[in-house]
């Protein structure tokens, strides 16, 4: 078994926190971006589709750049949220959640968007002719059936948070105990002439949670499949 | 009581379509790409027309002048679709109670266990689709539209997909679920046989447009100028009054003017109007009254139309006495060796088994001639 210093737990257990938070708040507004993307025919959803997309092809340090630019203390949406909120991003473990966040959106609401595109809209006409509103043939047949879909895309996003380094360094720097996650903790060792023992144990732990991830959320939408009869 | 007009245009397609309706048992005939399932998307809101205004019990569900459109899931039509389209994710009691989530609480009056007892589907709740046959997702998914307690009920060619044992299990139903709940429907097939043993009044469309429409006996027989597979599938609707069961045999005896039907089976009761159909190919000419023949039904009329062109199969139509009209498919060589002509009696020959008990029964609607007078 590895013996991890306190330090390296520190940045184990806030790499877990940062991921799971920004996984979970970014779940629910990415389903629903998935669904307009694949559901609605609208003029600028080129637009929309390119902004959602943009994290996946800009280099990370500009991402985490206009981050710090916009949610830090004096930029115009940090201030804001600061002075009614309190809610403070720039060199705070949320910042590293945002950063996490929008990294690993794009790829989250891919996965959901074609799991969405690949149910029978017929299906969603029959049960509009059968009474339900818009909004109910989306929670009673649209999720449940896409929800292998959803599960790959949370499963991304997770994965892709634990391992964001470019736009969480710019943005939130790399403070151990605050901001400090397993890629950052691993850089800072190979900065240091004797980090090489504590740069592999964390790759280990890295590479151990993401196998991990990986084989719940296979599981989970087998489980998932099965109740749907086998379709997705 | 549907009010229909609608005109839509899409891409080469283009419909133009008006007809006023108070009747409860309509169907919608023609070829494929007629148009029929369009005006069935337009009258559930699933499509928008160009132009147009569609009225349901003076309900107005559509208005392009006034920009009324109401969405499909406040029409409380329902809607059978040719694959079934049941939720792959619930048990079969699962989709059926879907749509009376939704129902007005006044309206919500048809409970399970009828019409799973109606459909024959009592036994399949607790499964899923995805273990059900042809026959019995249909048969869920008819009775899934019932559950949502709808005004009207859209069928779009619901046995197009099945064989045809599994459309004669499916047919009974739609005439009981029609006959036991009274709730409207109108019904879209290119079958003719579907359409004459459901329907009260038929609408034949064409590219688009209405190109007849009236009683099956009247519109089905004459729509035969269509070629290939078609016209082998004509038949003809006559209606005639039970006369007596012959328990001996199995046979049904009725009374037409122009001469007694035999079916095989026992059928209705006696006195009351049955529907026969019969296929124009089961049915012989003869020019005078055939003696010594197998054949237990000979009706006597006229000649009205004889229609012919390379084919082997001659078209002939007959006008029986009194009422009734009667398609016959024959070899061209046979009219021309019997000298055929416009305005000849002849005598039309029908074997008992072809009229099969089943047909019968199906079409078997229990109204007397005044009844129909009074719908």
């Amino acid at each position: 078994m590895i013996s991890l210093s306190p330090d390296e737990l520190t940045a184990v257990l806030l790499s877990l926190k940062v991921a799971a938070w920004a996984t979970a708040c970014s779940l629910p507004l990415g389903v629903a971006i998935a669904w307009v993307l694949a559901r609605c025919r609208f003029p600028g959803m080129l637009l929309l589709n390119s902004l959602v997309h943009l994290p996946l092809v800009m280099p990370p340090v500009v991402t985490g750049y206009l981050l710090l630019l916009s949610f830090g203390r004096r930029g115009p949406i940090g201030a804001f949220l600061e002075a009614h909120f309190g809610l403070v991003f720039s060199f705070r473990w949320t910042g590293a959640a945002l950063a996490c966040a929008i990294m690993g959106f794009p790829l989250m609401v891919r996965a959901i968007r074609l799991a969405i595109e690949a149910v029978d809209r017929r299906l969603e006409q029959a049960a509009g002719t059968l009474g339900a509103s818009p909004l109910w043939v989306f929670t009673t047949v649209t999720l449940p059936l896409s929800l292998p879909g959803v599960i790959a895309g949370a499963v991304l996003c997770f994965a892709k948070a634990l391992g964001e380094f470019g736009a969480t360094i710019t943005f939130v720097s790399n403070i151990p105990g605050e901001t400090q996650t397993i890629p950052s903790a691993i850089y800072s060792y190979t900065q240091t002439p004797t980090g090489d023992a504590g740069a592999i144990r964390l790759t280990a732990i890295a590479i151990a949670i993401s196998l991990l991830a990986l084989a719940a959320s296979e599981l989970l939408a087998r489980k998932v499949g099965r109740r749907t009869g086998g379709g997705s | 009581m549907i009010r229909f007009e609608a005109q839509l245009r899409r891409g080469d397609f283009e419909l133009d379509v008006r007809f006023d309706t108070d009747c409860g048992a309509l169907a919608l005939f023609g070829p494929s790409g007629s148009g029929k399932s369009t005006v069935l998307g337009l009258i559930a809101g699933l499509l928008q027309a160009d132009s147009g205004r569609i009225e349901l019990d003076d309900e107005v569900l559509f208005d392009s002048r006034k920009g009324t459109d109401v969405s499909p899931h406040r029409r409380r039509i329902g809607l059978v679709f040719q694959d079934a389209l049941l939720f792959p994710h619930m048990t079969v009691r699962q989709n059926l109670l879907y749509g009376r989530w939704f129902a007005p609480r006044q309206a919500a009056s048809a409970r399970l266990e009828p019409v799973a007892e109606l459909l024959g589907i009592g036994h399949l709740l607790g499964r899923r689709p995805a273990g059900l046959s042809g026959g019995e997702r249909q048969r869920v998914a008819i009775g899934r539209a019932l559950l949502s307690a709808p005004r009207l009920l859209l069928f779009d060619e619901p046995l197009a997909s099945l064989d045809y044992e599994r459309r004669m299990e499916i047919l009974p139903y739609i005439v009981r679920l029609h006959e036991e709940l009274k709730i409207p429907f109108v019904y879209v097939s290119h079958a003719v046989d579907e359409v004459a043993r459901l329907a009260d009044e038929v609408m034949v469309l064409e590219r688009g447009r209405m190109k007849a429409s009236g009683a099956p006996g009247d519109v089905l027989a004459p729509a035969w100028a269509v070629g290939g597979e078609g016209r082998l599938a004509a038949v003809s609707v006559v209606e005639a009054v039970v006369r007596e069961h012959d328990l001996r045999y199995g046979l049904t005896v009725l009374d037409h003017p122009a001469g007694t039907i035999s079916v095989a089976g026992r059928v209705g009761e006696p006195g009351r109007v049955h529907r026969v159909i019969m296929r124009a190919l089961d049915v012989g000419l003869a020019v005078q009254r055939p003696r010594d023949v197998s054949f237990r039904t000979v009706l006597l009329g006229r000649i009205t139309v004889l229609e012919r062109d390379d084919s082997p199969l001659a078209r002939v139509e007959i006008a029986l006495r009194e009422s009734g009209r009667l398609v016959a498919l024959v070899t061209r060589r046979s009219v021309d060796e019997l000298a055929l002509d416009v305005g000849d009696d002849i005598f039309a020959m029908v074997k008992a088994v072809a009229l099969d008990d089943r047909a019968l029964a199906l079409a078997s609607r229990g109204r007397s001639p005044k009844a129909r007078e009074e719908l």
